[in-house]
């Protein structure tokens, strides 16, 4: 809990009479002030409304997110022994297992302090399940929580019983809770308590968004008639004092690991107390961390904290954090959220923050305290990315932070909760159509579809009805869905949740004897990502936890690695943890790209970079969208500037190299950034333009959104990551069947295959829709990509050049990196096959 | 999947490869079939049928129409080879209940394919009760042409064992790459069969279930490619 503010004025401010006197006496006690935002809300609960409350970090939003129940519980007194059940008065319901547990640590204080009658006790996969089983008899009055522990309580026989006292739900970080697939089931969580409770208010809590209006929609029911919730805004804390790092060495025209950086970063460790340095992927997070200690020749106590990391050695980063005894942590996003970690005094960001609200949210961390200034420097790692840095420093002063929409209701979340509701109580199919339409994400669900997922919940939805006596849901002649039979029940609470990992194996060390066979029994220290340990032989060398490994093989399910002495390892490359420029910095890069005024708040060699541009080609106009082409070698060049975002111009760049394709402009591949797409091909696609035979205004037409996309869908390899995620989610593939575990190594197996066949036999079947649907959003960003090419119809600026621009040249230095997919394993077979021959005429 | 994809296509160019297993010669086709032309003898293994159903007995309910899948394949091999004899090489089924459960559909496009030939149905350790109502002969394993065919590989066993079970698969590596596909792994003396199942998964030839069964130094993988089969010896694998 973050403490309220110790300034004395007004001894009585409006709205502090609300207060019952145990509050009062503890403010005073304290000699603090409850602030406005605080009382405010509780004004608005009293009235019966559901609330938003949008304040920066460090306001005192957890108690107030608390205060309504408190004072509630507060006039309601200590239950007698002896009386009837009594169900749980407040839900609070948060991102992070580890916040829960904070919030408990820190609420406990001050109800402590004002001897309050209140029960608050946790629930999240942690708990024991004897602790679960008395919670359910005997339910504390504040339970904290997770999204999933809310599915499985809802999915209970017993939640009428247990959630019909329930007056409040409080959603910590709301902004980042709604976003996901997590947040679908949450908001369809939050529809089946609005019905258990009618009188039910939601409380959420945010940091600032630039649009609060989704997030207060979300919190009531989309029924006709209802208003969104109310808003109460804290004022803003001290500006943080952001910079970009200045450092004299030269910032290199492409890559992610800013390198050169690192004595200038060490330097900030030094003269610093705590610093947190945030990256945006785990190989950063290593590469950056043995980079540090290659010069730390103060042996400063620094580490290492990522999501592959085994739990254990986490625990240990967290808890010498919490005791100030490290000097520096290198983290992802593991780290992130709301969490207080000692005294932290520098947050250092590596690479580009890619969004504002995920760059304010990492520098909240550095300082809790409203009143002081968070001290954060941003470290670019290529020259567009000095650009990104000095958008998201604009953006950070003018606190227009972005979340990405919530987006429509994805249908394996709608398809599993669907199994659950019918768990917890036979339904009538319409009532529970009005309930799902009641959350924001599912508002505008056709009664078809909603029909299609029960089906596919009930019988798997296929047109071949070959599994009518395996369903697991059944109507009844009431008309009335029920689950055929316990086992339905048990697979459900063993595979809920939306959050799907990559197969990943636990990476073992072991050590060699001297006869060279591997021993047994080394420590855990991990886990990473199976397709990247099937891509090594043995001797191959990587990053991993901080120390270089040699790989030794896979036995049974696990890595078995043994330690390195190569100084040159290949680097995880892990696939989590890319996000792309969010659309608010894009429009803010263009800005800064257009307006060559701003240009002295950059760096002088990035000045120069841009300056060159200018002269040798052009910088496009806000609105402008820039096409260079170029020959270099024995290829044609053309190189375009949306600016969108690398899932964008992935899928621009297949698209556009079809269409080029077939305007004969024989395309041979492309590559995508953030920032740019390059095509590279065997004709002049500039003279192409030049005479006429390639209209770029066609070739950028949005209609390549049509036929061309659905095509290139249908053969795509991606779409089977997206297919295993949602048949996980949906319960189509089992995480876990009863009394068995199941490898992940089982789980992409066969998701393929089922893929492959489903595809072939029934195209059209709801999860493969489900599929395209989230491919759409997701990998693929199709919306953004829409509304870019709306946007630069009529706005496309052609340059043909003799040679390569300034501009381009990072984008060039990216080809090779990215690997090629499709065809290449053929003729990589063919390849192998003529050696054998070729062994075989030899001998 | 290729496989599936090269069942509908028209056509009739087949990139088999050749091998030859204790003196008798073989094809080994990219539809995952071996085939013996001197005596009109058809092998697969694992085809594992009716496996969407087995899940579905068990809460999990996949798609429906592998059975079809894995059979429109099986009925392009033999119209292509004509074979006298078929020998499937056990887990003909995914459970032991499979084959009597199966589709009247089903069972029906097995009997046309089985008209007018013989066909042996080796037990596997998914199907040891064998197949009940199929045309066909139930065994445990068959010797016949001077070969052993069985379901599971036996350690030491004499020269020409023709087994499946492990579903074995190839990785291939070059140039930072890799590819793996689904194989027939021979070193001469003994073959093992890729699984011909649609939904059935491979397991790499690396792996120790497929220690002590080859001479890996005549070891050759024929993977199976989109319309052919790639031979590559065991050593050349990793490039």
């Amino acid at each position: 809990m973050k403490t309220p503010s110790e300034t004395s004025g007004d001894p009585h401010p409006p709205g502090a009479d609300l207060l019952p006197a145990a509050f009062r006496r503890w403010f005073a006690e304290k000699g603090w002030q409850p602030r406005a935002h605080q009382l405010s809300l509780l004004e608005k609960a009293r009235d019966g409304k559901s609330v938003l409350l949008i304040a920066p970090t460090g306001a005192g939003k957890t108690l107030a997110g608390f205060m309504p129940s408190l004072t509630e519980l507060a006039e309601r007194g200590r239950k007698k022994p002896g009386t009837a059940f009594q169900g749980v008065h407040t839900l609070y319901i948060s991102p992070l297992k580890a916040l829960a547990v904070d919030i408990e640590r820190n609420l406990m204080k001050p109800v402590g302090e004002m001897g309050l009658p209140v029960t608050i006790e946790t629930r999240t996969g942690d708990t024991p399940q004897g602790k679960r089983q008395r919670q359910k008899l005997s339910p504390p009055d504040i339970l904290l929580t997770t999204p999933e522990q809310l599915a499985l309580l809802i999915a209970n026989t017993e939640a009428e019983r247990f959630f019909a006292d329930l007056r409040y739900v409080v959603f910590d970080e709301l902004h980042s809770l709604v976003t996901s697939k997590r947040g679908h089931l949450l908001a369809l969580g939050l529809a089946r308590l609005r019905r258990l409770a009618p009188n039910m208010q939601a409380i959420g809590l945010s940091a600032t968004v630039a649009d609060p209006l989704d997030l207060r929609k979300w919190l009531v029911s989309q029924a006709e008639g209802e208003a969104a919730a109310d808003v109460v805004v804290a004022p803003g804390g001290a500006r943080p004092l952001i910079t970009i790092l200045q450092s004299e060495d030269r910032i290199p025209w492409s890559g992610h690991v800013a390198r050169y950086a690192i004595p200038a970063v060490y330097e900030e460790i030094r003269t610093h107390k705590t610093t947190l340095i945030f990256v945006n992927t785990r190989s950063q997070a290593e590469l950056v961390f043995q980079e540090l200690w290659t010069v730390n020749d103060d042996s400063l106590p620094i580490a290492l904290h990522h999501g592959s990391l085994d739990a254990g050695q986490r625990r240990k980063v967290e808890a010498a954090m919490a005791e100030n005894k490290l000097r520096a942590v290198v983290a992802t996003s593991t780290l992130d959220l709301g969490i207080d970690w000692g005294d932290v005094d520098l947050v250092i960001h590596v690479g580009a923050p890619k969004g504002a609200s995920r760059l304010a949210q990492r520098i909240g961390r550095a300082n809790h305290r409203m009143d002081e200034p968070s001290r954060a420097i941003l470290v670019p790692a290529n020259r567009f990315e000095v650009l990104e840095c000095q958008a998201a420093l604009d953006a950070n002063y003018i606190n227009a932070q972005d979340t990405p929409p919530s987006g429509d209701g994805a249908l394996d979340v709608l398809a599993q909760h669907v199994l659950g509701m019918a768990c917890a109580e036979p339904f009538s199919g319409d009532a529970l159509f009005d309930e799902v339409r009641s959350a924001l994400p599912y508002a505008d669900l056709p009664r078809e579809t909603f029909d299609r997922v029960l089906d596919f919940a009930a019988t798997g939805g296929y047109a071949l009805r070959s599994y009518d006596r395996y369903a697991k849901i059944r109507q009844r002649p009431d008309g009335l869905w029920r689950v055929a039979n316990p086992q339905t029940a048990q697979q459900y609470r063993l595979n809920i949740g939306t959050i799907v990992e990559m197969p990943m194996l636990n990476v073992r060390m072991v050590r060699k004897n001297k006869l060279g066979s591997l021993g047994r029994g080394g420590p855990v220290l991990g886990k990473i990502e199976e397709y990247f340990l099937e891509g090594l032989t043995q001797g191959d060398t990587f990053l991993f936890g901080g120390k270089v490994l040699r790989f030794e093989g896979i036995r049974e399910n696990e890595a078995l690695a043994s330690q390195a002495f190569s100084m040159d390892p290949k680097i995880p490359a892990y696939a989590g943890g890319k996000f792309p420029l969010s659309t608010y910095l894009a429009e803010g890069v263009r800005g800064l790209l257009a307006d060559s005024s701003e240009w002295h708040r950059l760096p002088d060699q990035v000045r120069d970079w841009l300056e060159i541009q200018h002269e040798v080609s052009v910088l496009p106009r806000r609105d402008q969208m820039l096409i260079e082409t170029f020959p270099r070698g024995s290829r044609f060049f053309m190189v375009a500037y949306p600016f969108e975002g690398r899932l964008a111009h992935q899928t621009l760049g297949m698209l556009l190299t079809r269409r080029l394709d077939r305007m004969g402009a024989r395309p041979l591949g492309f590559v995508a950034t953030d920032y740019s797409l390059g095509v590279w091909g065997l004709d002049d696609m500039g003279e192409m333009i030049a005479a006429r035979k390639l209209d770029l205004q066609a070739l950028f037409d949005e209609d390549m959104l049509g036929d061309d996309l659905e095509a290139w869908l249908d053969e795509s390899f991606m779409l089977k990551r997206t297919f295993r995620n949602c048949a996980v989610i949906a319960g189509l593939i089992e995480r876990r069947h009863p009394g068995q575990e199941k490898t992940g190594r089982q789980v992409t197996v066969s998701a393929d295959l089922i893929y492959d066949v489903l595809r072939s036999h029934e195209p059209d079947h709801i999860l493969l829709q489900a599929t395209r649907q989230e491919a759409a959003a997701g990998l693929l960003d199709i919306q953004r990509l829409g509304a870019m090419l709306r946007r630069i119809r009529g706005h496309i600026l052609h340059r043909p050049l003799d040679r390569v621009s300034p501009l381009a040249v990072p984008i060039l230095l990216e080809i090779g990196k990215e690997p090629v997919a499709g065809n290449a394993s053929e003729s990589l077979l063919a390849e192998a096959a003529e050696d054998l021959i070729r062994d075989a005429m030899q001998a | 999947m290729a496989r599936l994809a090269l069942a509908g296509m028209e056509t009739e160019e087949i990139g088999a490869s050749v091998t030859t297993v204790a003196g008798v010669d073989f094809v080994c086709d990219p539809m995952g079939a071996l085939y013996c032309e001197a005596d009109g003898l058809l092998v697969v293994s694992d085809l594992h049928l009716e496996k969407g159903a087995a899940f579905a007995r068990r809460g999990q309910l996949l798609p429906p129409y592998d059975t079809h899948a894995t059979l429109k394949i099986l009925a392009r091999v033999m119209d292509r080879y004509r074979p006298k004899l078929v020998v499937s090489l056990g887990d003909n089924f995914h459970d032991r209940v499979g084959s009597a459960l199966m589709p009247a559909d089903c069972r029906a496009l097995i009997g046309d394919m089985a008209r007018g030939r013989d066909w042996i149905w080796i037990t596997g350790n998914h199907d040891p009760d064998g197949v009940i109502g199929l045309p066909g002969t139930v065994a445990e394993s068959l010797a016949f042409a001077g070969l052993t065919f069985r379901h599971e590989p036996v350690k030491g066993a004499e020269k020409g064992e023709i087994a499946g079970h492990l579903h074995p698969a190839a990785t291939l590596r070059r140039r930072e790459k890799s590819v793996r596909r689904p194989c027939f792994a021979t070193d001469g003396d003994r073959l093992i069969m890729p699984s011909f199942g649609v939904t059935t998964g491979g397991l790499d030839l690396a792996h120790v279930a497929f220690r002590g069964l080859f001479d890996r130094t005549r070891l050759i993988a024929h993977m199976i490619g989109k319309e052919r089969v790639y031979p590559v010896s065991y050593e050349g694998l990793k490039g």
